[in-house]
């Protein structure tokens, strides 16, 4: 029986008997505080164990719905009332007092911004109650992230860079005494901190960084020496997270250089920053060189352990990026504001340029696109709050989608602005420009498709390696040996395996879920005939390839390897263009009919404008997502025909679109 | 001297940046529309708090009257710094017919109870724009009123209020216990800060009933219909200015 427990048989009888149940919401009102749980950040293992992660699932051609669906609400009632309690004031604040302009001319934040962001409590949203900060979870956190995204993201990345990045370690791996010593200050914006990771030799090749911290003969302290580039209020932070090179003794007596993180202050002397640097956007950010010369950092200065930098540097960075979905989602309904305001006024031909199709049809694209980011991003921060462990996937997907829609949405609403939208005045060409960065930061888009590629191919290796293992040795697990076998058989003559997303979306989106779960079958078997074809030597290479190159450079073959299962992947999910494209077209289609022709459309009768605004103005009232659910105009017309509105069903379709897209980046 | 206290009203309002829409059937739609508080009850709390920050006084306590929701306008209130809140719950029927003068009624009968020297009123909501609670909540308690503030001064007992009337400004001097009515030029009202928006959650808020202030809130007013402002007529160009004079000789206007 108890080995009965671990099959997928009976994995799937778990999820169906606590997966609803966890998902509504009372039963998540008890969770405790994000600051009791998250004490003490863990080190993610490696995909040795199932994973409830849905993305990762994907590449096993397995369907686990437990963390996305049903959309997952994480607030408490308290949780939801404060926070709408915090929306408004943020808002009024970015409106009146924020000059994003005159904060862009000045190339720094207006001083008397940045003392009101201070007094405001901008600089601990998620530091503890108890250490000065504000202490809010996640998904709150989300929010008030995607008010600064609206208005302006220079200011959005110093304060990330401050809170998202640079305590964050101290956050998640900092002792007491650490926490008790920094965050207050951080907190209340006295002390500004940075992330210091980028060298001018090892920016996405993170592992290979130069910088070195050696241990003093006494052990009180560490020599820190090296040179930081491109750090985010480099010039302005007085404590820095570092990660350098340290030598550590390894079990076999062998030394070998490992890298470790560091809380350094300016005021241990020998810290000197650069000027600040000339940028293409977010240019009231402070960006700058930070050298360490001889640095004296005390031992109990080290975060996390001797030796795991790389993983506190991963962790931080996986922790941090939910942030940036939700603040481009912000920055998206900001513009899209803009775009439909322009369009509903301008008149040429006779009409007004709202009532032509082609700008229709920018704005549904641009309004779906930020619906599947929002989506996105307050999934991911749902997971983090839920406690799932692995959503480091969810989060880079979110963080790639939301960078590459933000960018398509702010030029398309340039483009329905006209020559408008080219003038400095409009303000949307700064945006462009400031939202160029996310592409890039944290981790580039494209290493994080391969990241997640990877990831997902490996988790996908050891789950097949668990299966030989089973029917090398098929004692008592012969159920789960014949549904594996039965799976793979019937992929083999092209019989849909079972997997189903029935009663989990709306009935009118049945179609689009049959394509989703047609292509998770298609992919699993993609992912499943190459580690076949290349076994998971290659695999792993890859992975080491990709994540830790230092310890284990890739041949050319591999990357060969590589390419030709990027390669594969494409073709799989190619093989059905319209997989990716029919559900999105559906959402166009429905967006176009409701949002944006009042007159064809018997659900909006007068609503229309004031229905787009709704939509697109931060509603202060509602909370986070039923104010979508509200204010989706096709899903309230489904609730005008009398329909359930459905859960959200964006984040299989985008993980999927990713995860095809993940193929092309090789 | 007493430890001086201070009541300030804070209404609840349909926020001034929505544009109001008349509701089939009488009144305005106000389900799913933004609510935030009136800006004149702002700028009393404001005046309040600065009152407080100068020591001048040592308690406000701020008041809604209307349905639950009333009760985030105070917790706003509290994060501005109040000190604490009084609900005085009103089921949203009777709330539809609640006008000045029932409000005045629980005011007066609150700064009573309260043991209040000053109560502190926005000049007017911007919803009916009445304009009448600050000066009848005076009348009922016999107290003295110094309405349209735009600048106050509290020495001790001696109230110095700024009055904006049409001539100008007009300086009196009042006695505590007094009601005062801000006016826009009062002040600058500050952001509720994150911190202290969450330590507002930790002030308590004490729910009371009209009943129990002994207040009858029948209204005797009955408002006969709502209607939106009638839309603005096309105009006619005119070629000359003889045209124009005969036009406005036609409308009977010159």
């Amino acid at each position: 029986m108890l080995r009965l427990m671990r099959t997928r048989l009976s994995a799937s009888w778990w999820r169906q008997l606590w997966a609803q149940a966890l998902a509504t919401p009372h039963f998540r009102l008890t969770s405790p505080p994000y600051y009791i749980t998250h004490q003490k950040g863990r080190y993610s293992s490696q995909a040795n164990r199932e994973s409830t992660s849905f993305v990762m699932n994907l590449f096993n051609g397995q369907f686990v719905p437990d963390n996305v669906f049903p959309f997952p609400s994480v607030l408490s009632m308290e949780q939801t009332q404060s926070l709408q309690a915090l929306v408004d004031p943020c808002t009024r604040f970015f409106e009146e007092v924020n000059d994003p302009a005159e904060n862009e001319k000045l190339e720094s934040i207006e001083t008397a911004t940045l003392a009101g962001l201070k007094e405001m409590g901008a600089f601990g949203l998620q530091v503890p109650e108890e250490l000065g900060g504000i202490g809010l979870t996640n998904t709150q956190y989300a929010r008030v992230v995607e008010v600064v995204g609206v208005h302006d993201l220079g200011v959005g990345i110093s304060l990330g860079a401050h809170q998202s990045i640079g305590f964050k370690g101290i956050l998640l791996f900092g002792t007491q005494s650490q926490k008790e010593k920094y965050l207050p200050k951080l907190a209340s914006g006295e002390t500004m901190a940075a992330f210091c990771l980028t060298e001018p030799s090892s920016g996405s090749d993170a592992a290979s960084i130069k910088t070195l911290a050696e241990l003093s003969e006494c052990g009180k302290f560490y020599t820190l020496n090296g040179g930081k580039i491109w750090i985010s209020n480099g010039g302005t932070a007085e404590i820095f997270t570092v990660f350098a090179k340290t030598p550590v003794k390894e079990p076999t007596g062998e030394v070998k250089d490992k890298i470790s993180a560091f809380i350094v202050e300016r005021a241990f002397g020998g810290v000197t920053s650069g000027p600040p640097e000339k940028k293409m956007g977010i240019k009231c950010s402070n960006t700058a060189e930070v050298h360490f010369d001889n640095v004296k950092v005390p031992a109990e200065n080290l975060l996390g352990e001797l030796g795991k930098g790389f993983m506190v540097a991963m962790n931080i960075l996986n922790n941090g990026r939910f942030g940036m979905a939700s603040a481009l989602s912000g920055t998206m309904r900001g513009v899209i504001v803009k775009a439909v305001d322009h369009a509903a006024n301008r008149k040429q031909f006779g009409d007004k340029i709202s009532n032509y199709g082609a700008i229709q049809e920018k704005i549904a694209r641009m309004a779906m696109l930020h619906y599947v980011t929002e989506s996105m991003a307050y999934v991911v921060s749902a997971n983090m709050d839920m406690k799932v462990p692995d959503y480091k996937l969810e989060a880079s997907i979110s963080k790639i989608f939301a960078s590459e829609a933000a960018w398509y949405v702010t030029d398309e609403c340039i483009q329905v602005l006209g020559g408008m939208g080219y003038m400095k005045e409009t303000g949307v060409e700064r945006v462009l420009r400031d939202l160029r960065i996310f592409r890039i930061f944290e981790g580039t888009n494209d290493i994080l498709r391969l990241f997640v590629a990877l990831t997902g191919i490996e988790y996908a290796g050891v789950q097949l390696k668990n299966l030989r293992t089973t029917i090398m040795n098929p004692s008592g697990k012969t159920e789960m040996i014949l549904k594996d076998i039965g799976m793979r058989a019937k992929r083999k003559v092209g019989i849909p395996t079972g997997l189903s997303l029935e009663g989990m979306v709306h009935p009118g989106l049945d179609n689009s879920a049959h394509l989703v779960t047609r292509a998770i079958d298609l992919f699993g078997e993609a992912v499943e005939s190459l580690l076949l074809k290349y076994g998971e030597k290659v695999i792993g290479g890859c992975l080491c390839g990709c994540c830790q190159p230092a310890s284990n450079q890739p041949s050319d073959d591999v990357k060969g390897h590589s390419r030709h299962l990027a390669c594969c992947k494409t073709r799989h999910l190619g093989a059905e263009p319209r997989q990716g494209v029919l559900p999105e077209q559906r959402f166009c289609h429905l967006l176009q009919r409701s949002l944006l022709s009042p007159s064809s459309s018997p659900h909006f009768p007068s609503e229309f404008l004031p229905a787009t605004h709704s939509l697109l103005c931060p509603p202060h009232l509602s909370e986070y997502r039923p104010r979508w659910c509200a204010s989706i105009p096709w899903v309230s017309s489904l609730r005008h025909a009398g329909l359930k509105a459905p859960p959200v069903p964006a984040w299989s379709l985008a993980g999927l679109q990713d995860c095809g897209a993940a193929g092309v980046s090789e | 001297m007493a430890a001086l206290r201070a009541l300030v009203g804070v209404k609840r309002v349909i926020d001034y940046a929505v544009k109001v829409r008349v509701r089939p059937g009488g009144g305005v739609v106000t389900d799913g529309v933004k609510h935030s508080m009136n800006p004149f009850c702002e700028i009393a709390l404001e005046e309040a708090v600065r009152l407080r920050e100068r020591g001048r006084l040592q308690e406000i306590v701020v008041v809604s009257c209307g349905p639950q929701q009333c009760q985030e306008t105070i917790r706003t209130a509290l994060a501005m710094g109040a000190d604490r809140g009084l609900h005085v719950e009103i089921p949203a029927p009777q709330y539809e017919s609640l006008g000045p003068f029932q409000v005045a009624k629980i005011l007066a009968a609150l700064a009573k109870k309260e043991g209040v020297s000053l109560v502190l009123l926005g000049k007017q909501a911007i919803d009916d724009d009445c304009n009448q609670t600050g000066q009848m909540a005076a009348a009922l308690l016999d107290w003295p009123q110094g309405t349209f503030a735009s600048a106050l001064t509290l020495e001790g007992e001696q109230l110095t209020v700024e009055r904006e009337v049409d001539g100008g400004l007009e300086s009196i001097r009042l006695r505590l216990p007094a009601v005062v009515t801000a006016d826009l030029r009062l002040n600058e009202p500050r952001y509720a800060t994150l911190p202290n928006i969450m330590k507002a959650k930790k002030k308590k808020i004490e729910v009371l009933k009209a009943s129990d202030l002994g207040v009858d809130l029948a209204s005797r007013l009955a408002v006969q219909c709502v209607e939106e402002p009638p839309q603005r007529q096309a105009g006619v160009k005119v070629e000359t200015v003889d045209d124009l004079v005969g036009k406005l000789k036609e409308g009977g206007l010159i």
